[in-house]
């Protein structure tokens, strides 16, 4: 009686561990399928002319400079918006708000803006500036990718100064240094390694978002540093020359797209390096 | 620094006076300018749902509650509804977590109490990259690569062997293209699994290992303590993890837009192309011609902001749950 229901308990064990392992191969399959096709595709179509040349007309040879000038100033100018309102908003809950109903609130709320699709970010930016200036514009797009970086920023700077020890706090305001002096000159430094890598994760992700950038930077044949202009971006590039019928355009999607992933899972390992330097100090 | 309060400390009570008053007007100021910034989260969110019912007030007055329901999209009579993107939208996701739940409670047994320890870190970091690849990739591989191998291996088996059955037959009858609600489906459950995995691997890591090692001390098998004690000590955070991998799935726009197929068509089956919430608007917003047509796209997008919204509140309600716990057991 007791045996049978041993080897049954044992027969149940053993089915869901091999189907735990499975499933985590399963997983780790679509990961290496994908970023297989991605290098396997991306790397003949990489030369040089990629970054020296304009994103080309149909059957013209070509490359991605504007699109890869345009993503960095947009990219770029998002992180410039977002990061210091994002770090003041992440003192305020982690300093001054920790165990308030509004501090509740807006964490809440941020929570939700963090993972709110970015489709609807584009669209409120379409609502909010490109319809007020009555055309697409590169600050448009750059304000669109600022509303993807801030809730990254928060949610980050929230979490690191909430880790730094109270003792550290509390000594500073021992000596009779003022709050915001404590703020700025012991906790930002005890906590600057996590807050850096909240920014770089937010870079990682706006580096590849196509659907805020649909409706706001637009895209652009020609080189432009105009930000009142529509601005090439290497999303939206990507998008239209993979939905082409054109074979080359293919390849420039597909090195577009090769580039991005690169950038992308680099900035992860970084600041996933960064991370661990955190732990380990504290 | 400390130096130069020391300094001032001892040049007498007036000049201390003055310094404190000064910094007491910057303590007063900092403050100011942090709250504006935190505020600034809460009007952004509500910026967003206002900006996009003002947007879409000219379709919701035009066709008033007949706008959810109707599976009209017609750009030439300028009629819309908004039924087939919504459609579309719930069975790509519903798909998606059909996959998804059960592969990510398998990682996430996987990775904190199947696998050896020196394996745990290395495939938790390669299940987070596939979180970080951006969609537009997904999008690209799905096109090129995973399209022609449903439409060559997976849909004429699909319809040949399932398309004949009476109930779910209707199901996976078509021609086999690729392109589809099922491809959709799929992809969307390869993009939400490492979001749903990596919160149930951090929620079941909470459980208190005291708890853990008095079952396995008391004989029970690894799978009894996860389905007895793991699971159900952390119920709603994982409740909370799938609600945020629906959120991801129903938002999920440059995947899906390639893969769907663009099609207004409201199909039992889940091989033909279809439309959904965020590819409609992605394909069709710079094509929009009036501005009805405009409107009702940014309505489709206030259509699909109350749902994410909703979806990603009950997700963060439920993840609190166990964080509050968490707190308790630790004081």
């Amino acid at each position: 009686m007791t045996t049978t229901l041993n080897l049954r308990r044992q027969i149940t064990d053993y089915g869901a561990r091999i189907m735990a392992t499975l499933a985590t191969l399963f997983g780790l399959f679509w990961l290496v399928w994908i970023l297989w096709t991605t290098v396997s595709n991306g790397l003949p179509a990489l030369k040089w002319s990629l970054f020296t040349q304009m994103t080309p007309p149909p059957g013209a040879d070509g490359g991605l400079l504007n699109a890869f000038v345009g993503s960095i100033i947009m990219s770029g100018l998002a992180v410039l918006i977002a990061t210091p309102i994002g770090i003041a908003a992440g003192t305020y809950l982690a300093e001054y708000a920790r165990n308030t109903r509004l501090g509740e609130t807006i964490r809440f709320v941020n929570d939700i803006l963090l993972s709110v699709p970015s489709i609807i970010i584009g669209l409120f930016v379409y609502e909010l500036m490109v319809r007020q200036m009555g055309h697409f514009s590169a600050i448009a797009g750059a304000v669109a990718l600022s509303f993807i970086v801030l809730p990254v920023v928060v949610r980050t700077t929230d979490e690191m100064l909430q880790l730094v020890p109270s003792s550290m706090r509390e000594s500073a305001l021992a000596l009779g240094v003022p709050q915001w002096k404590v703020i700025r000159q012991v906790l930002y430094r005890a906590s600057m390694a996590g807050i850096v890598t909240g920014v770089l994760l937010a870079f990682a992700r706006i580096s590849g978002e196509t659907a805020p950038l649909l409706f706001t930077a637009l895209n652009n044949q020609y080189w432009t540093t105009n930000l009142g202009e529509p601005m090439a971006n290497v999303p939206v590039v990507i998008f239209q020359y993979a939905m082409s019928p054109y074979e080359f355009w293919h390849a420039l999607a597909w090195a577009g797209a090769f580039v991005v992933t690169m950038l992308v899972l680099l900035l992860g390992l970084v600041s996933r390096a960064l991370l661990l330097r955190k732990k380990v100090n504290v | 620094m400390f130096k130069s309060y020391f300094a001032l400390a001892m040049d007498g009570p007036n000049k201390a006076s003055s310094h404190d008053r000064h910094d007491k007007r910057a303590d007063m100021l900092f403050s100011l300018v942090v709250k504006g910034c935190a505020l600034l989260v809460l009007i952004a969110l509500l910026g967003a749902a206002f900006s996009m019912l003002w947007g879409g007030r000219e379709a919701f007055a035009t066709f008033g509650w007949k706008f959810l329901w109707s599976s009209d999209w017609d750009a030439v009579q300028r009629k819309f509804g908004a039924l087939v993107p919504i459609y579309g939208t719930l069975v790509t996701a519903l798909i998606a977590m059909i996959i998804a739940v059960p592969v990510s409670f398998g990682i996430a047994l996987f990775l904190t109490e199947i696998a050896p320890a020196w394996l745990r870190t290395p495939i938790a970091a390669a299940i987070e990259l596939l979180a970080g690849i951006p969609s537009i990739i997904y999008g690209m591989w799905g096109l090129f690569v995973f399209v022609p191998f449903m439409a060559e291996h997976v849909d004429p088996w699909l319809d040949e062997n399932l398309g004949a059955l009476p109930v779910t037959g209707p199901l996976f009858q078509g021609a086999p293209i690729g392109l589809g609600m099922l491809t959709a489906g799929i992809v969307l459950g390869i993009m939400v699994i490492p979001f749903v995995a990596s919160i149930m691997r951090e929620v079941f890591l909470t459980v208190p290992s005291e708890i853990k090692e008095s079952c396995y001390a008391i004989g029970s098998t690894t799978w009894e303590v996860v389905w007895d004690v793991v699971l159900p000590y952390t119920r709603s955070a994982v409740i909370g993890g799938i609600f945020l991998g629906l959120g991801r799935a129903l938002g999920e726009t440059m995947a899906v837009t390639f893969v769907l197929g663009n099609a207004h068509l409201l199909s039992a089956s889940l091989l033909e192309p279809g439309n959904s919430i965020a590819a409609t608007i992605a394909n069709e917003f710079t094509e929009a011609d009036s501005p009805i047509y405009l409107s009702s796209l940014i309505a489709l997008g206030f259509l699909l902001f109350v749902v994410t919204f909703v979806v990603l509140a009950v997700a963060r309600l439920m993840l609190m749950r166990l964080a509050k716990r968490a707190g308790e057991n630790k004081q």
